[in-house]
């Protein structure tokens, strides 16, 4: 069994007016299922509204399902008693970087978690060691957290989430407020989590160019699930992403266009250097 | 510009006094505040004096910082001192028109001025030598007692230290705001009191609304690293006493007795 397993979850987003009587109904996610293997790096993409980030806060329990059932490590998430278990197995960072820390030194943001969990305070600051130097935030331990970047703070809330040793990390958008530089050191970190400790990382996001690293992809459009595969898969369906609103890489848009015009290169191609030994094979 | 201001005015620099416990300080700024009350007498004075003082030279403050808290008490103690001089009874010692300065009402003024000084410097020592943060945790541990009473110690502790976080975040959105309301032609600066109070709403309406978002926000995040209140919490910088924090405890008590005896009971 997978880390993360959802069958048929459905979620419903209740509109009250101001008696509280219902005024609507959104349906925001519409019969999900999936699975997620240990130790893999999953994207879920999608616009604007496609549910992605009301499915992540159902992978650690801040929402729970209206209808059918989320498991996370093999628990129920709608299992009151498996409640911390679970948010200390599936650890989550937000969007807003300072929304999100609460220490007011780097150091003891990173160390809320474990303070929260009751581990012991020698152990607590290994972990917060390990955690810092895990995102190259080590240095910046004493730092006031209102100097760093955008980019360092939400290094910082990794360092956070990973200080609780979780099995699984869910990041919702989190370089949607960040600049160039601040996203690639993000996805830097990230991805060397996953490479390096093994932790099972879910990345939300709407850039497309962060998901070429990921071993599996979701694109989620109305609540449903629309396209499922590697990224190599995925980007193969230039019309399809494009029917779904969402932007192809350039790199994979120029070879898709090549490609129409009448060369002969293959699908789904996802880097610069991708593209020129597709085309220096071409030319000879 | 306002990322750079220091909350509270902790003086950054390495002392004993800035090495005491946060529960050392706040225990000993009470009891020398108490013991301005006791005193009444020459003596006793030169003895608090002598006391604040150690510790200042000890906290390796500059003198200057410990001053500039008293300009906000200026006109308080302006007036303690002239209610004082000119409306206690007793022998008079200057009159002119329909004021008379009294030999007691001199000496009240000049004690109370001294117990008003004192009483500023001597908190001050503390602000200027324990960061917010470790304030706020003394505060906690001290204040752990009242849990019998029910009082959620723990909660309020973490609301002030998340205000202290806050702040400078709130400041700097308030300057935000108030950049785009100028861009947009709202004016700020003219007009008299009702006016400029009346011009800060546009400001104040969405800063409150941003506020209540962070809030929303950062529940959010907390919960999902699974803060559920002061139980089964362990600490990371815990709050454990040296052997110097005895040491500065047996000192406080000892200037408390000396305090009672040569300024009360002796003369």
């Amino acid at each position: 069994m997978g880390i993360i397993k959802t069958k048929d979850l459905i979620f419903e987003y209740i509109r009250r007016d101001e008696e509280g009587n219902v005024e609507g109904i959104t349906r925001a996610v519409d019969n999900v299922s999936l699975k997620i293997e240990q130790g893999d790096f999953v994207a879920v993409l999608g616009h604007n509204g496609s549910g992605k980030s009301t499915l992540a806060k159902h992978l650690n329990a801040i929402l729970y399902p209206t209808e059918g059932t989320v498991w996370v490590d093999g628990k129920d998430t709608s299992d009151d008693d498996k409640l911390w278990e679970i948010r200390q197995t599936a650890g989550m960072v937000f969007q807003n970087p300072d929304n999100q820390i609460i220490g007011q030194v780097v150091e003891e943001d990173v160390g809320f978690g474990p303070e929260n969990l009751g581990v012991p305070t020698k152990e607590i600051w290994e972990r917060v060691e390990e955690s810092l130097k895990a995102v190259g935030m080590y240095e910046f331990r004493k730092h006031s957290p209102n100097k760093l970047s955008g980019g360092q703070k939400q290094r910082v809330s990794i360092a956070g989430v990973i200080a609780m040793h979780p099995k699984c990390i869910v990041l919702d958008e989190p370089t949607a407020m960040l600049d160039p530089k601040g996203r690639k050191e993000v996805i830097r970190a990230v991805r060397a989590l996953n490479d390096v400790e093994r932790i099972t990382v879910i990345l939300i996001t709407h850039y497309m160019e962060e998901i070429i690293y990921a071993d599996k992809v979701f694109v989620m459009d109305n609540g449903t699930v629309a396209m499922e595969g590697t990224p190599r898969e995925i980007f193969s369906q230039v019309e399809k992403l494009k029917e779904l609103r969402l932007d192809v890489p350039q790199v994979t848009l120029l070879a898709h266009e090549l490609k129409q015009g009448g060369l002969d290169l293959p699908d789904g191609i996802l880097t610069k250097e991708e593209l020129v030994d597709a085309l220096m094979k071409l030319k000879k | 510009m306002l990322k750079d201001i220091t909350l509270g005015q902790y003086y950054q620099t390495d002392s004993v006094i800035h090495r005491l416990d946060p529960r050392v300080k706040l225990v000993s700024t009470v009891v020398f505040i108490i013991s301005l009350f006791i005193v009444d007498n020459f003596i006793g004075y030169l003895i608090a004096a002598a006391f604040l003082f150690a510790v200042i030279k000890l906290s390796k403050v500059p003198f200057s910082f410990m001053v500039r808290g008293m300009k906000s008490i200026l006109i308080l103690l302006l007036f303690a001192v002239v209610f004082n001089l000119f409306l206690t009874p007793g022998e008079v010692l200057v009159s002119f028109w329909k004021l008379k300065i009294t030999k007691e009402g001199l000496r009240l003024a000049v004690m109370m001025a001294v117990r008003l000084m004192f009483l500023i410097i001597g908190s001050s020592v503390m602000t200027l030598t324990t960061t917010p943060n470790h304030l706020t945790d003394g505060l906690e541990k001290l204040l752990n007692p009242l849990k019998v009473f029910k009082v959620p110690v723990h909660e309020i502790a973490m609301m002030m230290s998340i205000a202290l976080r806050f702040i400078p975040i709130l400041l700097e959105e308030t300057d935000k705001i108030m950049k785009a309301q100028i861009a947009r032609g709202a004016d700020f600066e003219s007009g008299n009191l009702f006016k400029k109070a009346k011009s800060l709403v546009p400001l104040l309406v969405p800063l409150f609304i941003s506020a209540f978002r962070r809030a929303n926000d950062l529940a959010t995040a907390m919960e999902a690293r699974c803060y559920r209140g002061g139980e089964h919490r362990t600490k990371m910088k815990p709050l454990v006493y040296a052997k110097r924090d005895f040491m500065a405890y047996a000192f406080v008590f000892g200037y408390l007795v000396l305090c009672i005896v040569f300024g009360k009971i002796l003369f």
